[in-house]
């Protein structure tokens, strides 16, 4: 075992046991080692959590023009980096629609530079 | 006798489009959904995150595009809907009397009647918490509503108790509003929410989750200004001395979830004093013939997925029941949950009117760690089915073969524990 310069704790979610893992970084930042994991299923999931972690964010835009609602709903697709979560947010706050609005509908490209789309899952005639 | 409508199903949810399209398949000629809402798609147009069909479509849809799914499936199987209609009464003879704006009061008659209502949040009014009752505390639930649909935000510092699913969904969510959120305080020693929410939600933004707390005090007369939170002893009393008060002006309540079963009463449904839902047999219909109950009226389910499901067979069974071809009960062996394992749905089940295999849900009463779930009838195991670990929040399930159940002979019930794996 070599010296290791940072410790992360994560708790898994693969099920609902809720292990506690603890992610044991090499100096050069990748992974020396996983533990706390009852399962293969929970070291991959600390592998990906610790290296590059990432959500799918889940707001709302403002529609015009629409007879039956103010509001869609919106997501990120594909997940962004967790890290860029407020940015999208941000800039999810700033995007107006026009109806009509199907399920599906790009409403903004590149959101906050992370490459993914905001994406309308309501429909708004 | 001729009728109204083959089959009528009363909610538009997830339940009651699933219940709809599979009457539809199997045969049923008139189903209508009757909805009081303006839309179809019930508490899923609020639930605008992410992770609903899972299991179904291996895929994490939101909460609208779940629903909108199931609607247009109903639609392509020749459901009709009404919409912004509200059920007041049904009848042990089947007769549903609902009142729009548009028709007045209507009477309809139905070959077999689908309870779809869903379920409601439990109030404030529930808490025994001392203090005036100031605005600024909401139920999740309401709060998700008006932040998600009407786009208004119930206030900026905010306090949650309980951990259930809604409250932490709403955790993350006011928090991406830019509100903050204090804690979530939760009675239990563990939480009722997904293990997903709990690091998502919560963990993603450093919200503390404090188990084995409760609020205690409320102050503010007009607006709520402090919360006071009490830890908790074993039995749930706040233990002198451990008040710690926290400056908000928003409480969100996610303290259990009720069957919303008024309509089902009215008609004379037997009840379970656990689920709160109607008791069903195997073909989930009600102890009144031909009124079949499924979803969240039927039982809290955590898993859209498992609604859709269930609410297919209810649909199926009524279809069947509307078009005359439902055999008689011969007899009904009761399923009996004990040993850890609080209800199972359905409670009963007829071996003559079972399917081959047949799907069984339930959940346990506390945390349970390497357990095997034993089903019993009689001498005979039926299943054993080992399980790391059980939680009150996560519903299991078992499958209960006719073949199994035959060869056990006249046996009175079916007996469900968890015993050491």
């Amino acid at each position: 075992m070599g010296e290791h310069t940072n410790t992360r704790h994560l708790t898994c979610i693969r099920c609902p046991r809720g292990c506690q893992l603890t992610v044991e970084l090499a100096d050069d930042g990748s992974i020396a080692a996983v533990s706390g994991n009852s399962c293969k299923r929970g070291e991959t999931y600390a592998i990906a959590e610790v290296t590059s972690p990432v959500r799918t964010v889940t707001t709302t835009v403002a529609v015009e023009g629409s007879a039956e609602r103010k509001l869609v709903s919106v997501k990120t697709v594909p997940e962004v980096p967790k890290a860029a979560v407020l940015d999208v947010m941000a800039e999810a706050m700033t995007v107006v629609a026009r109806a009509p609005v199907r399920i599906g509908d790009v409403l903004r490209k590149d959101i906050a530079g992370t490459g993914s789309d905001l994406v309308a899952t309501k429909a708004a005639r | 006798m001729s009728v109204d409508y083959d089959v009528v199903v009363i909610g538009g949810g997830p339940a009651g489009l699933s219940a709809a399209a599979a009457a539809r398949a199997n045969g049923a000629g008139r189903v209508l959904v009757i909805e009081r809402d303006d839309e179809l798609g019930g508490i899923l147009n609020q639930c605008i995150h992410n992770g609903f069909g899972l299991i179904t479509f291996k895929e994490g849809l939101t909460g609208p595009e779940y629903a909108a799914r199931y609607e247009e499936l109903a639609r392509q199987a020749g459901v009709e809907f009404k919409l912004g209609a509200m059920v007041v009464d049904v009848s042990a003879g089947r007769v549903v009397t609902c009142v729009s704006g548009e028709h007045g009061m209507e009477r309809l008659s139905a070959g077999a009647v689908v309870l779809a209502m869903g379920c409601r949040e439990r109030p404030a009014g529930a808490l025994a918490v001392p203090g005036f009752r100031p605005a600024g505390v909401y139920t999740a639930g309401t709060a998700q509503r008006l932040v998600n649909i009407e786009g208004l935000m119930p206030g900026r510092e905010v306090v949650i108790l309980g951990s259930g699913d809604i409250g932490l969904i709403m955790a993350r969510r006011m928090t991406l509003e830019g509100a903050h959120v204090a804690c979530v305080a939760e009675l239990m020693p563990y939480s009722g929410g997904l293990k997903r929410n709990i690091v998502q939600c919560l963990e993603d933004f450093g919200i503390p989750l404090l188990l084995s707390h409760t609020v205690t005090r409320i102050e503010g007369e007009k607006r709520v200004e402090a919360v006071t939170l009490s830890e908790v002893d074993g039995r749930g009393r706040p233990v002198p001395g451990t008040e710690v008060t926290y400056p908000c002006d928003t409480l969100l309540l996610s303290v259990g979830l009720l069957p919303e079963n008024e309509l089902s009463r009215a008609a004379g449904v037997e009840l379970s004093g656990v689920t709160r839902g109607p008791v069903v047999d195997e073909s989930l219909e009600t102890s009144v013939p031909g009124v079949f109950a499924c979803g969240n009226v039927l039982h809290v389910h955590d898993l859209v997925d498992y609604v859709t499901q269930e609410a297919s067979i209810a649909g199926e069974r009524a279809a069947r029941f509307a078009k005359g071809e439902e055999a008689e009960h011969a007899r009904r062996v009761g399923i009996v949950g004990t040993g850890g394992v609080r209800y199972t749905v359905p409670q009963s089940v007829d071996p003559g009117r079972m399917p081959e295999k047949l799907t069984v849900r339930f959940r346990v009463s506390g945390v349970y760690e390497n357990r095997a779930v034993e089903v019993r009838a009689g001498e005979k195991r039926l299943v054993r089915k080992r399980r790391p670990i059980l939680v009150p929040g996560e519903m299991e399930e078992f499958v209960l073969r006719r073949d199994d159940l035959e060869a056990c002979g006249d046996v009175p019930e079916i007996v469900v524990s968890l015993e050491e794996a």
